[in-house]
């Protein structure tokens, strides 16, 4: 169950490390961590479809992780359910020592796919939304609103309603609305995935400022390779559906960085053992011809 | 601007449609433009009539409470499980489209003549298309949103409050609209009948004693209100649907 | 069979038993309402006697021509009204506003130019039902996706086959709409006029059977317009899910 860890910056490959550790143990203590996880959809039919798992992870306090793999593999169940948004069909997931069943537990920030910016309330209200109905008081409400707009590159538009944004900005709403309730574990789901590539590789850049910023542990999935390579100390790699995690590569890049460490020669490196893994797993998930090999 | 005007070109458009079906169909059918104004404006004089116009709106009032709390909950309430939401939608609707005269006789059975009928008649016209359109609104709130709301750790209370309700309003007031319309139109009929009091009593007295300019006038009045009220309402739904667009 | 279809069929049967129930047991009076059961052997025996065939087949046929023409008119209006915004614009806050007034009262004025016969009666069910069926069609011919109208101008279709193949197929599920809502406002114009102003027809028989304290009578005609109302609806339904779920909707 261990796929191979291989370490980029030598090289070399190493068996899956022992069960006590756990792939990518290591790097600090565990935050979360799930055990031979699965998840099932009830079918219509009575038959389920086995959507994930069974999966084992560990992630470190503080590190970047990311998680690539082919669509429909798996990898957005694999983050409702370490959020506690869906509960596992097997297995158990702990956070901060405390097992996640089903409900969201305190701590955890999510970035969704889709658009979630109330259209409703204006950018700074938005923001400030989780803080005033957790009872935070008004004044540490302001402070963190403006800090978060500052940081987000939001000042100009705290006035103005989400549907006078463009996608990237009404991303960063998000961003800011998670950032301002100073979670210790950061979900994102493909959150960059209706950008086009400039605005997400600036956008990739905010996220290792807010990682450093906040110190908290991310966990990133995204099925754009250069974007995981890019920004993350380690990389999971998913099967086809039932996803499974395969492989997990380390990146060893500095914790100061941004996008331009895609001129490292190792970032070349990455991106094709990525592809090298995923390309075979990407063809069973289309179901396009064996031929194109 | 330039649409106001084209909208007034239209109402002189219609104003003359009716002088030339006053022409052509004679006085015992319709009356003139010049005699309804002439009619309504002596109507609008008179006590009586205000006593009758206090009436229905007393009515309509009443009615358009109960239909809206009354539809406005039972959508939610539908909207917010997914299987009782698809097990109630067509059976509103069936019951959207039954003609609701029919039940008429059993509504006069059951409160006998008088207010209570009307404003009975009144509600189970509204209450139906008002609980459609809040189902409909609530069922199609984006799923992102009630995530995010369970991240943020909402508590059952604050989802209704700060999420549920505010996502669904554009189409809630969709839904106002032509409940208003149909409210209205149910209270009328009601009065056609089980009343001696109301505007639409005086329209079913003027055409019984062919009346036809007090019958027109009351009508004239009536589209009038119903109308500003109506556009009152399509404008707040213009203005809602546009922020969320 | 769906989840969703039983469990309506269950609460559907569960209300009626409950009717049956508390008229049974005298909770509802008897001058208020008689139990389903009777009702139903009352329809059953008046259908037998073919008392009120020839209402019921007048009211249908009226229902029919108010609906075609409603769905026929209103298709031709919305589409003239969508190719001609201008108009459009001017003419929409009356659209929207337009169930707010009462037109039975234009009843006596109907019936002056057409005489006292079924036309004032289908007159009135087509005013209901048209404009739901225009508003749809507008609706409908708005939300056809640019790229399909500029995928059959690269194909060389001219304008007559670009609406045949292209903008009706895609209009149609918001079409369709409009001919469900335009069914139901015919019937309930139809009968509603019928009720208040005529002499025949199922809309009368149900006044005249109340004003004759025929109970019996009327339930037995109400159901019989329940059960109709709802086969229709549940034929709409059922047809259009099989066009949504071809879209995968």
């Amino acid at each position: 169950m261990g796929g191979s860890v291989i370490d980029m910056t030598t090289g070399q490959h190493g068996r899956g490390l022992a069960r006590e550790a756990g792939p990518g143990a290591g790097m600090g203590e565990v935050h979360a961590e799930l055990r031979q996880v699965k998840r099932i959809y009830p079918g219509t039919n009575g038959g389920g479809v086995h959507a994930l798992g069974p999966v084992d992870l560990d992630l470190a306090r503080g590190e970047f992780y990311s998680v690539v793999g082919p669509s429909g593999c798996g990898k957005s169940t694999l983050l409702d359910v370490l959020a506690g948004l869906s509960a596992p069909t097997e297995g158990s997931i702990l956070f901060e020592g405390r097992e996640v069943a089903g409900k969201v537990p305190p701590g955890i920030g999510v970035v969704f796919q889709e658009d979630a910016a109330f259209p409703w309330l204006t950018v700074e209200d938005n923001i400030a939304f989780g803080l005033r109905r957790a009872g935070t008081d008004a004044a540490e409400v302001e402070r963190r609103v403006s800090y978060a707009i500052g940081f987000m590159g939001l000042k100009d538009f705290s006035r103005a309603y989400p549907a006078q944004l463009s996608g990237g900005m009404r991303q960063r709403v998000c961003i800011a609305r998670t950032l301002v309730m100073q979670p210790r574990l950061i979900l994102l789901d493909e959150p960059f995935g209706a950008l086009d590539a400039q605005t997400r590789l600036l956008m990739g850049d905010e996220l290792l400022k807010l990682w450093r910023e906040t110190g908290a542990t991310v966990m990133l999935i995204t099925h754009a390779l250069d974007e995981a390579a890019m920004l993350s100390d380690r990389i999971g790699v998913m099967s086809a559906r039932p996803g499974r995690l395969i492989a997990d590569i380390r990146t060893h890049w500095p914790r100061e960085r941004d996008s331009r460490i895609a001129a490292e020669e190792s970032f070349g490196a990455i991106t094709s053992r990525l592809w090298g893994l995923l390309r075979d797993e990407s063809v069973k998930a289309t179901g396009m011809s064996e031929r194109a090999r | 601007m330039r649409q106001l005007l084209d909208s007034l070109l239209v109402v002189v458009a219609l104003v003359a449609v009716w002088q030339g079906l006053h022409w052509f169909a004679g006085d015992i059918a319709i009356a003139s433009p010049g005699a309804t104004a002439e009619r309504a404006a002596t109507l609008l004089g008179s006590a009586s009539f205000w006593g009758h116009f206090a009436e229905t709106f007393a009515a309509l009032g009443y009615a358009l409470v109960i239909a809206v709390l009354g539809g406005m909950t039972i959508g939610m309430l539908l909207g917010l499980h997914r299987l009782s939401g698809e097990v109630a939608e067509p059976i509103l609707v069936s019951l959207y489209s039954l003609p609701k005269i029919t039940l008429y006789p059993l509504i006069l059975l059951i409160f006998g003549l008088g207010m209570s009928a009307k404003v009975a008649f009144g509600a189970i016209h509204g209450i139906i298309p008002v609980a459609i359109f809040t189902l409909g609104a609530v069922r199609t709130i984006a799923p992102v949103y009630f995530k995010t709301a369970r991240v943020l750790q909402l508590s059952r209370r604050q989802l209704v409050a700060s999420v549920i309700i505010p996502a669904a309003v554009p189409e809630l007031v969709s839904g106002l609209r032509v409940g208003f319309s149909l409210t209205l139109l149910g209270v009328l009929i009601g009065e056609m009948f089980a009343s001696q009091r109301g505007l639409g009593f005086l329209v079913m007295n003027a055409i019984g004693t062919l009346d036809v300019p007090t019958m027109m006038a009351v009508v004239l009045l009536l589209a009038v209100v119903a109308i500003l009220i109506s556009a009152g309402l399509l404008y707040l739904d213009r203005r809602l649907h546009h922020r969320v667009a | 069979m769906k989840r969703a279809t039983w469990v309506r069929g269950l609460v559907v049967i569960g209300f009626i038993l409950l009717l049956e129930a508390l008229c049974r047991w005298g909770v509802i009076g008897r001058m208020t309402m008689i139990p389903p059961s009777e009702m139903a052997v009352q329809l059953w025996k008046l259908l037998q006697s073919g008392r009120y065939n020839a209402d019921i087949l007048q009211t249908l046929g009226n229902v029919l021509a108010a609906f075609v023409a409603a769905v026929v008119g209103g298709f031709l209006i919305g589409s003239i009204l969508h190719a001609l915004p201008r108009v459009r614009r001017a003419i929409d806050p009356f659209l929207a506003t337009y169930y707010a007034i009462p037109f039975f009262a234009f009843y006596p004025l109907m019936v002056v130019i057409f005489g006292l016969n079924a036309a004032p009666i289908i007159l009135i069910g087509f005013l209901f039902g048209v404009v739901a069926m225009i508003i749809n069609t507008m609706n409908g011919l708005d939300r056809i996706p640019r790229v399909l109208v500029k995928t059959a101008r690269v194909n060389g279709l001219g304008p007559l086959r670009t609406a045949w193949l292209i903008k009706l197929p895609s209009a149609a599920p918001q079409l369709f709409t409009g001919v469900k809502l335009a069914i139901a406002y015919c019937f309930i114009g139809v009968i509603a006029a019928e009720f208040i102003m005529s002499t025949s027809g199922l809309g009368y028989s149900i006044a005249y059977a109340f004003n004759n304290f025929d109970n019996r009578s009327m339930y037995a005609l109400m159901l019989f317009i329940i059960t109709l109302v709802t086969i229709i609806n549940a034929f709409f339904h059922v047809w259009e899910r099989r066009i949504m779920a071809r879209r995968g909707m």
